[in-house]
């Protein structure tokens, strides 16, 4: 059997409400993400009975749109956030009882770059792994090794103002790396990242899992999580949706297109003639939008937009998706991912 | 299973082993901690110096110097002045050494994370920002005190023979400023910050005793037990009782326990703002 790496059980965090935390400390707690669904006078729930099993040498995503509840989670598991009920285990160490030890086993990529500013690169390497009580040789070994690897060793030296975002996203990942944990956490790594950026990012994340870490990575880009990892737990609202590889979770995504209309006025009177069209798997009305599964592609978009026309609506944008991760998230959640 | 090649670093134990233990000493943390913020110092040395000296120079001059000499203040104003300007060094040194940086951190840079991140309790990190702020404040005392003697001249009564009492009170009242640095650091948010310096660092040093001694209070009772709240008070009477005795001052005793509650007190208070902005 596997072991497992992460395990958590009926996991729950709830923020104090805002009125509650007046005064000091409005920043907020480190990795609070934007409130999810608010409970009245009793805090934000951001976290909500939460189970996971992810294997050793594992590559993890949780996908879901802001305020989900990821970056909580991550909070959680890397020790930075308490949580209000429930538990965690990561390399077998629970979060609560023991972080110190926890934070033995993980290496941290942060949702933006925070590497030391006061201090070179290879500085801010050399330093981390000082921190872990690795001695200053190994650690320059390791340093140059990592910058090599990354591609930024011509950086080594450079303040890390210097660096681009996409090398001071390299810089965290050594970072994160120098003292070989077992368990690399990423916290939507690729988010303000350039396109060649972000895919040199993928081989770099592929290279390391190949090498058997595990790797644990939040997303909202759904390319992101189907092309990297091999499970993905679907998130919002602090509650996991569903969990499962890409390809089984994009089998469970509802057959068909999915077209959105939007309006200048809502079409609740119009669900039932949409549905009985030919082709249309199920319709439903949003505000001033329509959202319509499709079996036919995009061929029933004439006679739809006839129907909305006769009923005196008029029709602003027209939008198309095949079925996919995100077609499923939108008939999960009732939203889109961003 | 699946075959890796490793050639980045050591591998990870295959899966279901018993996961390695890498227990670190927390002294040897501390430690490497306190180097990173020596390193980072001796970086910005000059700035650190201009930081430390300005103010105080500003003040040895205009009160130390040219009103001395205009007649406004009596000779032997720089022997009650001196050690109220050290104490000033000292305590400002100590309450930005800390406070900036964590407003910084906790506001906007989030640089402070890789240290959180380190294998010890969260309670050494900030343990080792007080102890690193307590060198800087030592350090901006013993650099403002020859430019003092410099150009105040000679001060009657002044003596260094009470090195250990001096180092003491140094000590002690570093800690305590040290230690308020990293409550208000960790309680005030950045916006706040220049609320911070007008409404508690202004009227801190004020009435603190510095320019003038706490018995010259005499005059005016409520002030009198009033600045008894500020701490800065204890210092600066504490300074003047082992540098320049002469000059009136409370007793080394009062000063020491005074030290010691503040230190402790504000000890209790940096360390559990600091904990509850590193954990949410």
């Amino acid at each position: 059997m596997v072991a497992a790496a992460i395990e958590t059980r009926a996991l729950r965090k709830v923020y104090p409400a805002p009125a509650a935390k007046r005064g000091a400390n409005r920043q907020g707690p480190p990795g609070a993400a934007l409130p999810g669904a608010p409970t009245p006078g009793a805090g934000v729930v951001a976290l909500d009975a939460l189970d996971l099993d992810i294997s050793e040498g594992e590559f993890f995503g949780l996908l879901g749109p802001n305020g989900a509840g990821k970056t909580t989670t991550i909070g959680i598991l890397t020790t930075r956030v308490l949580a209000t009920a429930g538990s965690a285990r990561v390399s077998g160490v629970d979060v609560a009882t023991d972080a110190v030890r926890v934070r033995t086993h993980i290496g941290v990529v942060p949702q933006r770059p925070n590497p030391d500013r006061s201090l070179n690169a290879i500085e801010n390497l050399v330093f981390h792994a000082a921190y872990f009580g690795i001695p200053r040789s190994t650690a320059e070994a390791r340093a140059n090794q990592l910058l090599t690897r990354l591609d930024i060793a011509d950086k080594a030296e450079a303040k890390v103002d210097q660096l681009s975002g996409g090398q001071q996203q390299r810089l965290m990942i050594a970072r994160a790396l120098i003292h070989e944990p077992d368990v690399l956490f990423l916290d939507e790594p690729t988010v303000g990242l350039d396109p060649q950026a972000r895919l040199d990012l993928w081989a770099i994340l592929r290279d390391l899992h190949e090498q058997g870490r595990t790797i644990v990575m939040t997303t909202h880009y759904m390319e992101e999580a189907d092309r990297l990892c091999q499970r993905i737990g679907i998130v919002d609202r602090g509650k996991l949706l569903a969990l499962d590889t890409p390809s089984r979770l994009k089998e469970r995504a509802p057959g068909g297109t999915l077209i959105e209309l939007q309006l200048d006025a809502s079409p609740d009177h119009l669900v039932a003639s949409v549905t009985a069209l030919p082709g249309v798997l199920r319709a439903e009305a949003r505000q001033n939008g329509l959202r319509v599964f499709s079996d036919r592609g995009g061929r029933i978009i004439s006679p739809l937009i006839q129907i909305v026309e006769d009923a005196g609506l008029h029709v602003s944008n027209i939008g198309l998706t095949e079925p996919s991760l995100e077609t499923l998230f939108v008939s999960l959640t009732g939203r889109k991912l961003d | 299973m699946t075959t890796v090649t490793r050639d980045l670093q050591s591998p990870p134990e295959p899966p279901g082993t018993v996961p390695r233990e890498r227990t670190v000493s927390p002294s040897k943390v501390f430690l490497a901690l306190l180097r990173r913020d020596v390193v980072v110092a001796r970086k910005e040395l000059p700035f650190f110096l201009v930081r430390t000296i300005m103010q105080p120079l500003l003040f040895i001059i205009v009160f130390g110097a040219l009103l001395p000499r205009m007649g406004f203040v009596a000779a032997g104003y720089s022997a009650a002045l001196l050690p109220g300007i050290l104490a000033i060094s000292l305590t400002m040194s100590a309450i930005q050494a800390v406070s900036l940086p964590m407003m910084q951190d906790f506001g906007w840079t989030k640089e402070i994370e890789d240290r959180l991140l380190a294998p010890v309790p969260t309670r050494i990190v900030a343990a080792e920002k007080i102890v690193a702020a307590v060198i800087q404040a030592l350090i901006a005392a013993i650099v403002v005190l020859p430019f003092a003697r410099l150009i105040m001249g000679p001060i009657p009564g002044f003596s260094l023979a009470h090195g250990g009492e001096i180092m003491l009170i140094a000590l002690l009242g570093a800690t305590a400023f040290s230690s308020l640095g990293m409550w208000l650091g960790t309680a005030i948010s950045p916006q706040q910050i220049g609320l911070m310096f007008s409404v508690i660092v202004a009227p801190m040093i004020f009435f603190g005793c510095a320019y003038y001694p706490w018995r010259g209070l005499d005059a005016v009772p409520v002030v009198k037990y009033l600045v008894l709240l500020n701490p800065l008070v204890y210092v600066a009477e504490g300074l003047r009782g082992v540098m320049t005795p002469t000059v009136p001052h409370m007793s080394l005793g009062v000063v020491t326990v005074a030290l010691v509650v503040l230190a402790a007190a504000g000890w209790a208070l940096g360390m559990r703002s600091f904990y509850k902005r590193a954990i949410g």
